[in-house]
Order: structure tokens, then C-alpha cells, then sequence
């Protein structure tokens, strides 16, 4: 098993300090105006703001709720507003934190379903609208694949970075354009529309402007860069966005390069498989 | 890759460019020529106003950058207002208002950049 | 935040005009609307007095008489420092616009670095050259006060 790694000496299971966590409570039946919860945490060594979250509930109040699922940061469930900054709870060491106070909230910038859990549907219904998918011409080959289509490293690295969103939420919690733009598509939407716009294999580039060069759009952001600065997971919304525009300018004076969509790699006729390696399996679909 | 939007957005970009030089120039002349010694004597005396509203090259350069200047601060101003959550309906409101704004702030400043000059060829 | 009220867990704007435990360049878009707004204001009011030199000498000497109390003076030069900052803030806007600056695209490992941490030495470099174009006006700014 890996040990977290401490830059503070080697892990152990003392008590290091006691942490007032207090907490913002909502639910729409029993606590229709919020209230924040006090709650002291014997805090250890490694412990994350999700473990203290758990200790809360296992030791102080079992009625607290959050959304959680991989613990690793990873899954994208537990974002929350730690300390007047959007944070993963598991990605975040309470130690790290250097307070004796730790405020949690649910992420700004959403409707809030109970205690620390925001209602990201607006999140996936603008990431839906950006049509995050490849899109290409040759719809026969999508429908029945022969092969696969052809790419080389560098054409990889122009996308890849922005492929590791886990949809959070926490860009569009730090995004001051959202705070008041409803209909604003936002970092996440924007920067997967970027992400397809990029690959090599797609061709739906057209097919994204109008939601993602439209009235709410790429032009609603100026670079406040918060969005970048809160990413757990070094996507660089901020930077899609601004590469995005830098496109948009080209195709407006017509220096936009045509896009000519990845072809099919060719099949290898030749060579010899290293000993040991054994058939790919069957196509299941 | 082209929208109406990006097209407009453009537009102020540019726009901004225009600016950037012209006012640069403007504002060297009104407040930092005096400092480096290249103009002298007062530049709001109305006599030293009259000589430049009636050099043509300085006339073109205040009527462009009237014109770069009021797209530039509209369109600003409408992205400020279309951030706000109101209806697509108020959206085209607001986008009329400020064109027709526009029209008139750029009649009354290219009047008043220019009627000294036609004043003068007719005198 | 109270009842109902709180399901919208917006910040509206206070999005806006607090920068929070984010970095300067989200101070420094809000100034950038705050600047551009008042810039504009002075703008549109700046058409209609410099058009009084249509009426004549004497409306411009009245106009101009009526513009050179303190009052304004001081009012110009906060349009000036406004000036300053929208336009070198501007010119930063446009780089990172075009892609300057911002790096390329690499595949993220941890620590991350990003695109806003890669341009901030330019966010420094044209506010010291902001601070410079004010000290340069400042000192015309201030010739404008009798006894200077």
C-alpha cells in the first residue's frame, strides 16, 4: 500500500491539533434558512477535510450530508468551498490548510440540494450542449470501425491537457462570469468544446460555434484566471478559452487552417508479434 | 469558425488597437508634450484647440478615434450588461439602445470635430 | 443567504467585486470593468464639452473656466490613472488573447502549473509601466495647481 506523502516527517496516528470545522447546513424541509454547524475534530497527520467530514458524521452529527465516492480525486463528487476557496474535500489535508478554523460550504455559483451538496445538473446539461464528442463525416466508420484513426503524439499533447477534466464544478464555482451569467456556458463546457475542436479526428469544430462562440459563450470571459487557479486537476480552463479566442480571431480575418480529419491508421501487414503476446480478444460490440 | 458574435468581438479588439496609438498620441499631446519640450504654451487655449481641430490630419485622427472609442466602450458596456441574466429579449433591447446611442454620441462629436472646418472653407 | 434564497447559491456580484482568495488577475478584472466604466462616462461627457468649440471662443473660455476648478482637475486625473491602467491591463488582455504568453499545452503533473501563473510576469511588467505613464502625467497634474 502507498502512504500519503507528508512533507511534515513520517505519518503517525497522533492527535497533531483540534480543528473547529464549521459547517453550512441546508435542507430545504427541516433547515430552510442555513445555519453553520460547530463541529471539533481531533485532526492527524494526512487527514483530509473528506476524513474529517467522516469522523463528523461517525462521531458528532450523523445528519450531516455530502457527495463522495473515489476519495482519490479521481470521481469529481466532493468539490466544496473549504476556506473561501473551491477544493476537492479528499484532495485537501486539513493540516495543509494552516487554520484552526475550517469553513465548509457548498460550491458557489450552484443551486444547493442540502448541507454540502450543490446540484450540478446545470453542469452536465452546458457540457451536453458543447456537443463533447467527436463528430466526423464519415458516420459509417463511426457506426462500424474498421480501424483506428490516425494520430501522432504531438497532435495528442494539443488536447490531452484539457481531457483531464473530472467535472467538478469547482471552475464554474471560481468563475465571477458565472457568478451572475446564467446562460454563460462557462470554463468546464468551454474548455471539453476546445478539447474536441483540437483532437485531430474531429471535425465538429462548425457544428460547437454557435454555442461555443455564441452571445454566452468564449466572449463572456476576460481572463479573470480563477478558474485555473482552483482546477485540482491542472486543466487550465483559463487557457482553453483564451486558445479558443485566439481561433475565433484567426477565422475572422479567414487565417483559420482548414481542418482535414484524422484518416484511418494503416492496418499493419508486416512484422512479427514478440513472443508471448497473445490475439486481442474479439469485438464485443 | 465564424459567428456574429466573434465578428463583433473582433471588432473591438481592433478597435482597441485604434485606440491604444491614437489616444496614446492624444494624450501625449495634452499632457506630456509640455514635459518633453515638444509643444509649447497652453494646449486648451482656444486658439491652439482651433489649430488642431483645423489640420486635417489631426480632424481624421479625432473623428477615427471617436468612432474606434464609442464601439469600443459600448461593446464593453453591452458585455457588461449581457453578464447580468436578463432575457434574450431584453439582450435585443439593449443591443438597439446601444447602437442608436452610439449613432448619436458619433453625430455630436464628428459635428463638433468637423463644423469648425467646414465653417472655415466656407469663410 | 436566507430560505428559499439560499437555493440560489450564486455569488451575483459580489462575483464581481470581490476577488476572494484568488490570484491578482482576478483583482485586476475588475478593475479593468471598473476603469473601462469610468472611462466611458468621462468619455461621452468629454464629446459633448469639447464640442463647445463650435459655439466660439467665448463658450470654450467659459467651458474651460468652469472645468479648471480642483474639483475636476483631480477628477481628470483619476481618469488619467484609469486610463493608464485600462490601457497597459489592454494590451496584456490582447497578448493572452492571441496565445502569448500562456505556454502550450502539456500534459498536467502534479504540482500543475498553469496558463495565469505563466503570464503574471507580464501583469507585472505593464503595471510598472502603467505606474511610470501616471508619474509622467502626474507631474503635468499637478503644474495644473496655482503655487506648484
Amino acid at each position: 500500500m502507498i502512504e500519503p506523502v507528508s512533507t511534515q516527517g513520517e505519518k503517525t496516528d497522533e492527535i497533531v491539533k483540534n480543528v473547529k470545522f464549521k459547517v453550512l447546513r441546508f435542507d430545504r424541509d427541516t433547515i430552510p434558512s442555513p445555519r453553520v454547524d460547530s463541529f471539533d475534530v481531533p485532526v492527524k497527520k494526512g487527514m483530509t477535510v473528506l476524513d474529517a467530514l467522516q469522523y463528523i458524521k461517525e462521531n458528532l452529527d450523523s445528519t450531516l450530508s455530502w457527495r463522495f465516492s473515489c476519495r482519490m480525486g479521481v470521481c469529481g463528487s466532493c468539490g466544496m468551498f473549504i476556506n473561501g476557496f473551491p477544493r476537492l474535500a479528499c484532495n485537501t489535508q486539513v493540516l495543509e490548510l494552516e487554520a484552526d478554523v475550517v469553513d465548509l460550504k457548498p460550491l458557489p455559483n450552484f443551486d444547493t440540494i442540502k448541507d454540502l451538496v450543490p446540484d450540478l445538473a446545470v453542469l452536465f446539461e452546458k457540457h451536453r450542449s458543447v456537443r463533447p464528442f467527436t463528430l466526423r463525416k464519415d458516420i459509417a466508420e463511426l457506426d462500424n470501425p474498421s480501424g483506428e484513426f490516425f494520430q501522432t503524439t504531438d497532435e495528442l499533447q494539443r488536447y490531452l491537457q484539457f481531457a483531464y477534466c473530472i467535472k467538478c464544478g469547482l471552475c464554474m464555482a471560481a468563475c465571477p462570469t458565472v457568478a451572475t451569467d446564467r446562460r454563460y456556458l462557462g470554463p468546464q463546457a468551454l474548455t471539453q468544446a476546445h478539447r474536441y475542436n483540437m483532437d485531430s479526428r474531429d471535425e465538429g469544430r462548425d457544428e460547437r460555434k454557435d454555442e461555443a462562440l455564441g452571445t454566452h459563450g468564449v466572449f463572456r470571459c476576460h481572463f479573470a484566471g480563477a478558474c485555473s487557479e482552483a482546477c485540482p486537476k491542472g486543466v487550465d480552463p483559463a487557457f482553453a478559452i483564451q486558445l479558443m479566442k485566439r481561433d475565433a480571431l484567426k477565422a475572422s480575418f479567414g487565417l483559420l487552417r482548414k481542418k482535414k480529419a484524422a484518416p484511418l491508421a494503416p492496418k499493419v501487414t508486416s512484422g512479427k508479434r514478440m513472443e508471448g503476446v497473445p490475439d486481442a480478444p474479439k469485438r464485443t460490440v | 469558425m465564424r459567428t456574429r458574435e466573434s465578428t463583433l468581438w473582433t471588432w473591438h479588439l481592433v478597435a482597441g488597437a485604434v485606440i491604444l496609438v491614437l489616444l496614446g498620441i492624444h494624450m501625449f499631446i495634452m499632457h506630456l508634450a509640455d514635459f518633453f519640450g515638444t509643444v509649447q504654451g497652453d494646449v486648451l487655449e482656444f486658439s491652439s484647440v482651433m489649430e488642431r481641430s483645423l489640420d486635417a490630419t489631426f480632424a481624421v485622427m479625432y473623428v477615427v478615434l471617436l468612432a474606434a472609442a464609442l464601439y469600443h466602450g459600448l461593446y464593453g458596456l453591452r458585455n457588461i450588461i449581457f453578464e447580468l441574466s436578463i432575457s434574450e429579449r431584453a439582450e435585443r433591447v439593449i443591443s438597439v439602445l446601444l447602437v442608436l446611442a452610439g449613432v448619436a454620441l458619433f453625430l455630436v462629436g464628428a459635428y463638433g470635430t468637423l463644423a469648425v472646418h467646414s465653417a472655415q472653407a466656407g469663410v | 443567504m436566507q430560505g428559499s434564497e439560499f437555493k440560489k447559491n450564486r455569488l451575483g456580484l459580489m462575483g464581481w467585486l470581490s476577488g476572494g482568495r484568488y490570484g491578482v488577475e482576478r483583482y485586476a478584472y475588475t478593475l479593468h470593468r471598473l476603469t473601462g466604466l469610468a472611462i466611458l462616462a468621462y468619455f461621452i461627457l468629454h464629446i459633448f464639452v469639447t464640442s463647445a468649440r463650435v459655439l466660439g471662443e467665448e463658450a470654450w473660455n467659459t467651458v474651460m473656466g468652469f472645468l479648471n476648478s480642483p474639483a475636476f482637475k483631480v477628477g481628470e486625473f483619476l481618469v488619467y490613472l484609469a486610463f493608464a491602467y485600462h490601457a497597459l491591463n489592454g494590451i496584456r488582455l490582447v497578448l493572452t488573447e492571441l496565445g502569448f504568453f500562456l505556454g502550450t499545452p502539456c500534459q498536467p503533473v502534479f504540482p500543475y502549473s498553469n496558463s495565469v501563473k505563466r503570464q503574471r510576469p507580464v501583469l507585472v511588467v505593464v503595471m510598472i509601466v502603467a505606474a511610470v505613464v501616471v508619474l509622467l502625467g502626474g507631474v503635468d497634474f499637478l503644474r495644473a495647481f496655482p503655487g506648484e
